[in-house]
């Protein structure tokens, strides 16, 4: 009997970052994008900002969102890339390619927020 | 209403023919006939070499599957009358070997079928049931779409996935796996997981939904799968944390 497989990790990271994403990306894009720009909700003033930013939940937060969206990001670029350009038996170069990128995003994330 | 409609039938003998080809027939458009019985009327009246499967005409035992226009099908439940004015293009199912003409060699899927135990499994040394086992329309629930598959593998002609890679289990065996699981009866849900979370199991599917859109009995192998990705990976977390003790 083969192994089960250890795709569970990725797959399970994926499925987090997708959740990440799809919940609190938009929340991001209508505060900052929208709703503060047109001026319909008053803008954070740069002290106010700056000490949510320095708060270790808002980090917390902020590395959450920002590696898990990453990882989520790698895994779909494996599988797009595997399926698209029919490119399954580089799957191993390319899953190297895609979480290593995503892991060098991480290490960025953590290191702008330490 | 036309009262003729024309069918262009995909024809191929690999031993004979380099190429598929595609045959046209002209058939009467009668009321409520369907796909399969233009293709039985080209078969007795028309041209008796035309090749194709099927038996119980009602959309049952599943060997009817062709792609239709495009679109898998189930051809004994596919009227002529909503391809008017035609022509009907009609070829055998995709991703699988051709035997001739709309026939598929389906070995591979049976092989699959097979690995993923569809059958009720007792742990070795459960106690013999003294009676008929009781199950309550709860449970009954918790498996009945999954057990409405008819293994016609219309849902392997639509899955991408199992077209780039064949080694992928698939929607149906999928399916079919869950649905004994699911069963209050039986207990080989370890040994199927065994099978479905390796490397050809469940991880190379990209949850494109196709085999969920052609079921002809609505079944959602799409979901099986899904729910075969979250068993694995809380079964790998468990080995992770307690090594050998949750296996
Ligand atoms: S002939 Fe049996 S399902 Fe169509």
């Amino acid at each position: 009997m083969a192994r089960r497989s250890a795709e569970s990790l990725p797959w399970s990271l994926f499925g987090a970052g997708g959740f990440m994403v799809a919940f609190f990306f938009p929340i991001h894009i209508l505060l900052f994008g929208i709703l503060i720009p047109l001026g319909l909700i008053a803008a954070p003033t740069h002290t106010g900002m700056l000490a949510l930013v320095n708060h270790p939940l808002t980090r917390l937060y902020l590395f959450g969102f920002c590696a898990l969206g990453l990882l989520h990001a790698a895994h779909r670029l494996r599988f797009t890339l595997s399926d698209m350009l029919r490119l399954k038996h580089l799957d191993t170069l390319l899953g190297v390619l895609a979480y290593g990128a995503a892991l060098v995003g991480v290490a960025v994330t953590i290191d702008l927020l330490i | 209403m036309a009262d003729k409609i024309t069918l262009e039938v995909a024809r191929y003998s690999p031993e004979q023919d380099g190429e598929p080809r595609f045959d046209r027939y002209e058939v009467p458009l009668i009321e409520n006939w369907m796909v399969l019985d233009a293709l039985n009327y080209i078969k007795d009246q028309l041209d008796g070499t035309v090749t194709f499967r099927w038996s119980c005409r009602m959309g049952i035992c599943g060997s009817c599957g062709m792609v239709v226009n495009g679109h898998e099908r189930l051809t004994c439940e596919t009227l002529l009358a909503d391809y008017l004015p035609g022509p009907i293009r009609v070829e055998p199912l995709r991703h699988f070997p051709v035997m001739r003409d709309l026939v598929v060699d389906l070995s591979d899927f049976m092989e699959k079928l097979e690995r993923v135990k569809p059958w009720i499994i007792r742990q070795p040394g459960a106690p013999e049931p003294s009676r008929e086992f009781i199950q309550t329309p709860e449970q009954l629930a918790e498996y009945k779409q999954y057990s409405l598959c008819i293994n016609c593998v219309l849902c392997y002609s639509a899955c991408p996935v199992y077209g780039l890679d064949p080694h992928f289990i698939g929607p149906a065996a999928s399916a079919l796996s869950l649905r004994y699981n699911l069963d209050s009866r039986d207990q080989g849900a370890e040994q199927r997981l065994d099978v479905m979370a390796q490397h050809d199991g469940v991880w190379d599917c990209t949850v494109i939904g196709e085999c969920s859109v052609v079921c002809p009995k609505h079944v959602d192998p799409s979901l099986a799968i899904q729910e075969y990705k979250i068993s694995a990976t809380k079964a790998w977390f468990k080995n992770l944390l307690m090594p050998g003790g949750g296996k």
